[in-house]
């Protein structure tokens, strides 16, 4: 049995019901993976001994999942009201530049994921970018060049 | 202005109150062995006397939730303590700084009220954005984690949850804890009566939760002092927008939202007008720069046609079209309607649409109106508030500037590419899954 199926039989015996470890088993599942293919989904399916089209039907529902594959990085622009105000579009825009892809697009290199997200809760620090989902706070566009060097750097 | 008296975040900015020495040191968990010397129904009084009501959103009163949990003989089932920390209001992070920042009163707020109520089991919902937050009540329960005597038999587990705002609603927030789509169920029966695994549970916000140390420490009557009546304490505003000083305040309740603008957030940033105020992250009424003098309280917002909601305080300035601030509210709610009731799922989608079809200056009167009706046809017919809270907003954008809508009928958007909102990308926008089974050609 994988490293992967022993976690998810930790994680069920923390709830009263095992079906409870659904989102986390997921969870690992894609750190494993890198997104959920179907691999992933059947292995997170054996974990639970549910099938792998209930985790399927349970993973689309929710935007964290990813049902394609994405870049080793992931840059989220929030774009929701409080941050558009104070320009994410044109943060956004920059990222666009930089990375030569276009919102909900990955570099032809496959590092990097561009997407914009709903608010991630850090609207008085806006603009809120979240790089492989550590917040980065009062991003502005002239930043964006420095950020995606370093995502660079990093391999 | 009103002097800030703080409660709920009270110590951190002098000390590291992620620490447990630190939390101990300004008696952490002082108000837990007080309450447990207390029969569990003598501690949902304090809460009474106190008037505390629920941070979330709706306001209800916490004493008084807890009094629905049925006693340990009236339902031999095991009773849950459930957490709301999925904050993701557009507007609101109160919840995100109280979690990074006071790990430890949350947690004793979680296991007073576990005792409260008499359960032993407490999930805590934290959104799966929230990565900071999470490793901060994470880290604060290992401190505690061996700690018996503290715990008490209590079992704290922390769910993370993958992106959907609609499990901030209590019953998708239970749906998704219990391994499925967080889809709202039909209430009655509510939680309290048939929650968590169709057990009796309290689903509580990390606000909420982090007032109940303060409150056991200094007695129910003494917090009610605080704030006004009604709208009793102390609450985190978030302040965000075109403001100078944007973050989270604690304020008492009664300040006005000219102060929390001007005197706390700096007022208006780059020597701008205030044009319009979103009071209660982007589910409420919004507010012309001329009602800002109402006090920031349950019943004076309830009597100007709005609400507290999450206390998501949102500055607009003259430079934002009203249009395209219902488009990219509507596309929010548009994005998040869970899908279950038809006219949520169907009305954010026709919402969206007539405000791009008036936006691109191509609606006619008419389609003014039928925005409007599909609002209303919207409201009072779903299991949930999403689509309801969508449809009052966005309607209250066009009752309130009502010219400005008009304007945009004579073939194009007054503001355009002035407005900080002219063509944002919205997750609904872009394309991040395409179909995993492929149709051959």
């Amino acid at each position: 049995m994988s490293a992967l199926h022993d976690e998810i039989r930790e994680l069920m015996a923390l709830y009263p019901e095992a079906r409870s470890a659904t989102l986390p088993a997921l969870r690992l599942a894609q750190e494993k993976h890198g997104w959920l293919s179907p691999e992933a989904l059947r292995e997170a399916a054996e974990g639970l001994g549910e099938t792998p089209a209930y985790c399927m039907s349970v993973a689309s529902f929710y935007d964290m999942f990813h049902l394609e594959p994405v870049g080793r990085h992931l840059v989220e622009v929030c774009t929701n009201v409080s941050c558009a105000l104070v320009g994410a579009q044109q943060v956004l825009e920059a990222f666009e530049r930089e990375l030569e892809v276009r919102a909900g697009e990955t570099t032809e290199d496959g590092e990097v994921t561009l997407r914009t997200v709903e608010c991630l809760g850090g609207c008085g620090w806006a603009t809120i970018v979240a790089l492989d989902h550590r917040y980065r706070t009062h991003v502005q566009a002239d930043d964006v060049g420095a950020i995606v060097e370093e995502l660079r750097a990093d391999g | 202005m009103a002097e800030p008296r703080l409660v709920v975040l009270q110590g951190a900015d002098e000390r590291d109150l992620t620490k447990l020495s630190e939390y101990r040191a300004i008696g952490g968990y002082d108000a837990l062995a007080k309450a447990r010397a207390l029969a569990p129904q003598a501690v949902i009084d304090e809460l009474l006397a106190s008037n505390l009501r629920g941070r979330g959103g709706a306001f209800f009163a916490t004493g008084r939730k807890w009094s629905f949990i049925p006693k340990p003989d009236q339902n031999p089932n095991p009773h849950y303590l459930v957490v709301n920390a999925d904050e993701s209001e557009p507007g609101s992070f109160k919840d995100n700084e109280i979690l990074s920042r006071v790990p430890h009163r949350f947690i004793e707020g979680c296991l007073i009220t576990a005792h409260a109520v008499e359960s032993k089991h407490v999930f805590v919902y934290i959104r799966g954005e929230y990565l900071g937050p999470f490793e901060a009540v994470r880290d604060a329960l290992e401190e505690i984690r061996d700690d018996e005597r503290l715990l008490g038999g209590v079992t704290i587990v922390v769910h993370r949850g993958a992106g959907a705002y609609i499990c901030g609603e209590e019953t998708a927030l239970l749906e998704s804890l219990e391994g499925k789509r967080g889809q709202p169920r039909s209430k009655p029966p509510f939680p309290a009566i048939s929650g968590l695994y169709a057990s009796p549970t309290v689903v509580n916000n990390v606000e909420t939760l982090a007032t109940v140390p303060p409150i056991v420490a200094m007695g129910g009557a003494a917090y009610a002092k605080l704030g006004v009546e009604n709208s009793t304490g102390t609450r985190v505003v978030s302040l965000s927008g075109n403001l100078v000083r944007g973050g989270n305040y604690e304020v008492a309740h009664g300040i006005t939202l000219r102060e929390l603008i001007y005197d706390l957030g700096g007022g208006i940033a780059e020597g701008r007008e205030l044009k319009a105020v979103i009071p209660g992250g982007s589910s409420t009424v919004i507010l012309t720069a001329e009602e800002i003098d109402v006090p920031y309280d349950y019943d004076a917002l309830a009597e100007v046609g709005t609400a507290m909601g999450s206390a998501g305080v949102i500055a607009i300035d003259d430079r934002c079209c009203m249009v395209q601030l219902g488009i990219r509210v509507s596309e929010f709610y548009e994005h998040e309607s869970c899908g279950k009731c038809t006219p949520c799922r169907e009305g954010t989608r026709w919402m969206t649409a007539i405000l791009r079809k008036l936006e691109a200056g191509e609606a006619s009167d008419s389609e003014l109106d039928l925005l409007l009706d599909v609002c209303d046809r919207i409201n009072g017919k779903c299991l949930c508030p999403l689509g309801e809270t969508a449809a009052m907003a966005v309607a209250s954008y066009v009752l309130k500037f009502r010219d400005e809508f008009l304007a945009h009928l004579d073939g194009s958007c007054p503001f355009g590419s002035q407005s900080p909102l002219d063509g944002v990308v919205a997750p609904v926008n872009q394309h991040t899954h395409s179909p995993v089974a492929e149709v051959p050609a």
